[in-house]
């Protein structure tokens, strides 16, 4: 079996020189496949252009022999232009293995090319030649689904860092008055960032009252209670009052199960009852205008 | 033992990350099971709790988790397994405010609390298995006492 799947030095030479003589050929046969086709729709010269130097990295790995090397030099020039490809695939709603499949449909095309250059295409050498592109175009398969991972990862580390920066505003609600809406998953990270972008607004915005709303917090264990109970205790120190708001009858309810003591933070169902609170601690009285309010009926 | 409904699930607990997943996972279960919102918000929690454990304490494991089925009521069992150094002490562990590792101290005990059923397995040096089982009526099921 070994023998018959091995792809001697020279039939890799040999698919090199095919793919060079015969790349006008298939860039402009591959410039119709959907790959091709879908991604570069701004003209066809466009697209048979980045046809060509895929070809050209591709008679480069064959030239130096490393058909099945994913890391072979020759793949270095299009691998940019690859995950670009693979991108706007996925942008477009295909899965990974479809554009793998996309990729598996370039080798129809080159193929058939290859068959013609035969006088008997059923004979051995033919075969080997055949086995050889197969192997390759395999290879470009495997290139193409690696830089469609690394982009996925990449995009999700990014997204992480976003994720840490943007879910913590602090809103200034009132003179002195300031508030954190906090929304997700409260883990160590994400409540440090919490804590330093409230005890900096504490400071800058000169605040007495500071509202830490839950709303958005889906699940408050002893963990998240801990974190809570730790901001408030800072931003005590800085001489500001917290005020933990956004409480849910759910949430109230598994905090006494928990056996979490929470007596010594004052507490509201809604942000609006907090900061109603806050208001009326400073002697501040909001009503409805003279005129909104005195129409009798 | 309960007849399972569905085929049990295997989650991987081996970072903050994964804790996340598992909790949306069980809210999920739970939910289609026919939890109610308490129930749920509970049961989330305490898996919350017991996860927390089984990464912090346990350095990382996972948690199998179950639908049930007794007769017309719907459960659900979570067992969260590890291969830690084990609890040594059971009745210090679950006495609240006692902790090893800088928490509250109210994971294990708060989470017992949270379900209607928590049995805990750990032998030094062995690991540890931490069962809760809940069922969506809010009552326990008839025959929950036959394991």
């Amino acid at each position: 079996m070994a023998e018959q799947h091995d792809v001697t030095p020279e039939v890799a030479q040999e698919l090199g020189g095919f793919l060079e003589q015969r790349r006008e050929q298939i860039a402009q046969r591959w410039a119709d496949a959907a790959l091709f086709r879908t991604v570069f729709t701004v003209s066809r010269d466009e697209a048979v252009e980045a046809c060509k130097a895929v070809v050209d990295a591709l008679a480069d790995v064959a030239c130096s022999g490393r058909l099945e090397d994913i890391h072979a030099p020759g793949f270095d020039t299009v691998r940019e232009q690859l995950s670009r490809m693979a991108a706007t695939r996925a942008q477009a709603g295909f899965s990974p293995s479809q554009v793998a499949g996309e990729v598996a449909g370039l080798r129809q095309p080159a193929a058939a090319l290859l068959q013609a250059e035969f006088d008997d295409p059923r004979a051995e050498h033919a075969h080997a030649c055949a086995l050889a592109l197969t192997v390759l175009l395999g290879t470009l398969r495997l290139v193409v689904m690696e830089t469609t991972v690394n982009s996925g990862e990449a995009l999700i580390a990014r997204q992480r860092e976003q994720l840490l920066e943007v879910a913590t505003p602090v809103i200034k609600l009132w003179e002195n008055i300031v508030a954190v809406p906090l929304i997700g998953t409260l883990d160590s990270a994400r409540s440090q960032v919490v804590m330093e972008s409230l005890l900096e607004a504490i400071v800058h915005e000169r605040a007495r009252y500071a509202i830490l709303d839950i709303t958005g917090v889906p699940t408050v264990d002893s963990l998240v209670a801990q974190h809570l109970m730790k901001t408030v205790a800072a931003a005590r120190l800085m001489g500001a009052h917290c005020i933990v708001s956004g409480i849910r009858p759910a949430i109230a309810q598994t905090i006494v199960h928990l056996g979490i003591d929470l007596g010594t933070i004052t507490t509201r169902a809604g942000l609006a009852d907090a900061l109603a609170y806050a208001l009326g601690q400073q002697g501040i009285v909001v009503s409805p205008s003279p005129a909104a309010g005195a129409i009798p009926r | 033992m309960h007849a399972p409904l569905a085929p049990t699930t295997h989650l991987p607990i081996g970072s903050d990350a994964d804790l996340a997943w598992v909790r949306q996972q069980v809210r999920k279960t739970a939910t289609d099971l026919g939890f109610g919102l308490i129930q749920q918000t509970k049961l989330v929690t305490a898996t919350s709790e017991l996860a927390r454990n089984t990464l912090v304490h346990g350095g990382g494991g996972h948690v199998e988790v179950t639908p049930l089925r007794a007769g017309h009521v719907c459960g659900l069992r979570l067992s969260f397994v590890d291969a830690g150094p084990g609890i040594r002490d059971l009745d210090l562990a679950m006495t609240d405010g006692y902790t090893s590792g800088g928490g509250l101290g109210l994971g294990l005990s708060g989470a017992k609390r949270l379900v209607q059923e928590l049995i805990v397995d750990s032998c030094p040096g062995r690991g540890t298995t931490v069962t809760v089982t809940d069922w969506a009526s809010g009552l326990p099921a008839p025959r929950t006492g036959t394991r």
